[in-house]
């Protein structure tokens, strides 16, 4: 106690934070406040992806196998699993980026109380967009090496899968933070999973190439970063790459992931500093 | 101390500092300064702005206009290291309910760049402080509001912050807490600690602080040290009358010219005099007949109902 009123030496100017320390420590309160249901998470994210292989996988496969000989050349094992690690970092990257996010500024109002010490808005938004990459990255490492097991892949290719798995979760990770801090009420976010992610899922080319549809609907899968990330993941999984789409693929994930981020701090100066 | 504040020893000067929201004008054009070391308080009905200028204060808010020096720096521009040397207190605890007590202090050292260690040891002393060591390692969600508001008080001494900002600091706590919160803050203030507060308890403005301001509308109405603003704003004494009746507005004309000026509140009269038992003597040779009569000292409320028409605590 005496030294908590008698700890003058510490008033007065301190060195100011690295931008590292600054995003570590942020970093640091949302592994904290994972810590409590890390372990439900792990169970969940090891248990999805042994449903999915099982049913599209195994089940819808070996009909597709059998009747059609397979997709594109390949088993369809071999097609649907790189585009499932995209499918799932998606996920991941939007249900991390809707309601923990919308809790940080209207809930519990953390946003406000981070900003009422030196963190800078950027500092709050990278430290918690790291976490979720976290969170992209420990349920695509958990999917892959699944799917591994179960011969999803027919090339060491696939490691591939994994960074680009985590840029396609990025890439919606932060125009849903930008999306998130405009609303008022969690009710925007199932409009958000009924009009947009499940579409997503069905019609970029996950379960079935984009060639099967309408062509009037195939433009939409081309602006779609699922489309991209799946595309990408599977031509290296598949040992498949033509070098110049791949770029690409690529580039169109990492223009989102920039213009996200200069909407997602856009909406949050708006909603925050007031 | 950092040799930064180039008017000697003026922590804080705001001038012609304004903030709107919208159309709507919060805070309209306030002056005033804060010396290092002393402890000034903010006054105002709900709705004054004291909030708003808090907000300003601690650099988290920017000024719709006019000019805030805080430690000497612009806040618009040097945010980071104001609030470096800040501790906060918002009107509304913002805790983690999902973290414990002690998790809470720790993750906000953090942001401050305290070490690990450090902020283990800095929890320790501040939940003796708050009183809640043996709630350290409880989540924060099922605590009481005066157990939550105290653990927003510990965190913001984290830091071991030069200028702290306390909006409302005791609403919600039990007297005890009250009073020992009023020690606590007299010994950082007794280290050099600069405070601001807001506060609708007037034994609380009077205790704690060496200046204040009432704001009212967003403008500052009246300033001064708590016996300054009795002085000018009110007689030395007061005469309470309360009466046998639903409006006591009846009775303001009867004992009309008794002292220097009644107020009418719902449930009695005020005569502000300057000898009370003399106008308790007036009121009585008038024939008047009130079911019961107090003298007492002029207090602050006295003060901000003659400023602002409104009691306190409301
Ligand atoms: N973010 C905001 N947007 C719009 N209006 C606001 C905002 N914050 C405050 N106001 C308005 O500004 C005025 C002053 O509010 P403020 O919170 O500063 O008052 P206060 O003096 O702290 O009151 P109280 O004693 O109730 O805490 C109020 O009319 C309030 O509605
Ligand atoms: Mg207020």
């Amino acid at each position: 106690m005496t030294t908590l009123f008698e700890a003058r030496g510490a008033h007065g100017e301190r060195p100011s934070l690295t931008t590292g320390e600054r995003i570590g420590s942020v970093l640091e309160y949302q592994l904290a406040v994972n810590r409590r249901t890390w372990r439900g998470r792990i169970f969940s994210r090891f248990l999805s992806p042994v449903f999915f292989l099982l049913a599209m996988g195994i089940g819808l496969g070996g009909l597709v196998d059998d009747r059609a000989g397979g997709v594109d050349g390949v088993p369809y094992l071999h097609f649907v699993v790189p585009a499932i690690v995209a499918v799932q970092a998606m996920w991941v990257a939007i249900g991390e980026s809707t309601f923990p996010v919308l809790g940080n500024i209207m809930w519990d109002r953390m946003y406000d109380t981070m900003l009422g010490t030196p963190l800078r808005l950027r500092d709050l938004l990278a430290g918690h967009v790291l976490a979720v990459v976290g969170h992209i990255i420990m349920a695509t490492l958990i999917f892959v090496g699944v799917a591994a097991a179960f011969g999803g892949f027919p090339t060491w290719g696939a490691v591939w899968c994994i960074p680009v798995a985590v840029l396609t979760g990025l890439a919606f990770t932060l125009p849903v933070f930008a999306f998130t801090a405009r609303q008022e009420q969690d009710g925007g976010f199932n409009i958000l999973f009924r009009m947009v992610v499940t579409p997503l899922m069905l019609f970029s080319g996950t379960f079935f190439p984009v060639a099967q549809l309408p062509v009037v609907l195939q433009p939409i899968a081309w602006v779609t970063p699922l489309w991209h990330g799946v595309e990408a993941g599977r031509a290296l999984s598949l040992g498949r790459v033509d070098p110049p789409w791949l770029l690409l693929h690529l580039g169109v994930l990492v223009t989102f992931v920039v213009v996200g981020w200069v909407l997602a701090e856009r909406s949050f100066t708006r909603r925050l500093i007031k | 101390m950092t040799g930064d504040t180039p008017d000697g020893d003026l922590l804080l000067r705001a001038r012609g500092l304004t903030k709107t929201f919208g159309d709507f004008t919060a805070v309209d054009g306030v002056d005033f300064a804060v010396r290092r070391g002393e402890a000034f308080g903010f006054l105002g009905p709900n709705g004054a702005g004291k909030s708003s200028t808090m907000r300003m204060i601690g650099a988290v808010s920017p000024p719709s206009g006019g000019e805030l020096r805080i430690f000497g720096l612009d806040p618009s521009t040097d945010g980071p290291r104001i609030r470096a040397r800040l501790g906060v207190v918002p009107q509304q605890d913002q805790l983690d309910q999902e973290l414990t007590v002690e998790e809470n202090l720790w993750v906000y050292g953090r942001y401050f760049g305290l070490s690990r260690s450090q902020v283990r040891e800095r929890a320790v002393e501040l939940l003796e402080f708050a009183q809640l060591t043996e709630r350290a390692k409880d989540k924060v969600e099922p605590l009481s509001g005066g157990m939550k508001r105290r653990l927003t008080i510990a965190r913001s001494l984290i830091s071991a912050p030069e200028l702290l900002l306390l909006d409302e600091p005791t609403t919600g706590l039990d007297p005890q807490a009250r009073h020992l919160l009023w020690d606590r803050l007299f010994r950082l203030k007794r280290q050099g600690v600069t405070l601001i507060l807001t506060t609708h308890y007037m034994d609380e403005a009077e205790q704690l602080c060496d200046r204040l301001v009432v704001m009212d509308h967003g403008r500052i109405v009246a300033e001064g040290s708590p016996r300054q603003l009795i002085e000018q704003h009110s007689t030395r004494e007061v005469l309470e009358l309360r009466f046998d009746t639903d409006d006591h507005a009846e009775y303001a004309g009867k004992v009309a010219g008794v002292g220097e000026r009644v107020e009418v509140l719902p449930d009695r009269l005020l005569v502000y005099a300057h000898d009370g038992d003399a106008a308790a003597a007036e009121v009585h040779s008038r024939g008047i007949e009130p079911l019961s009569s107090l003298v007492r000292r002029s207090t602050l409320e006295d003060v901000f109902l003659h400023l602002t028409g409104r009691t306190l605590v409301d």
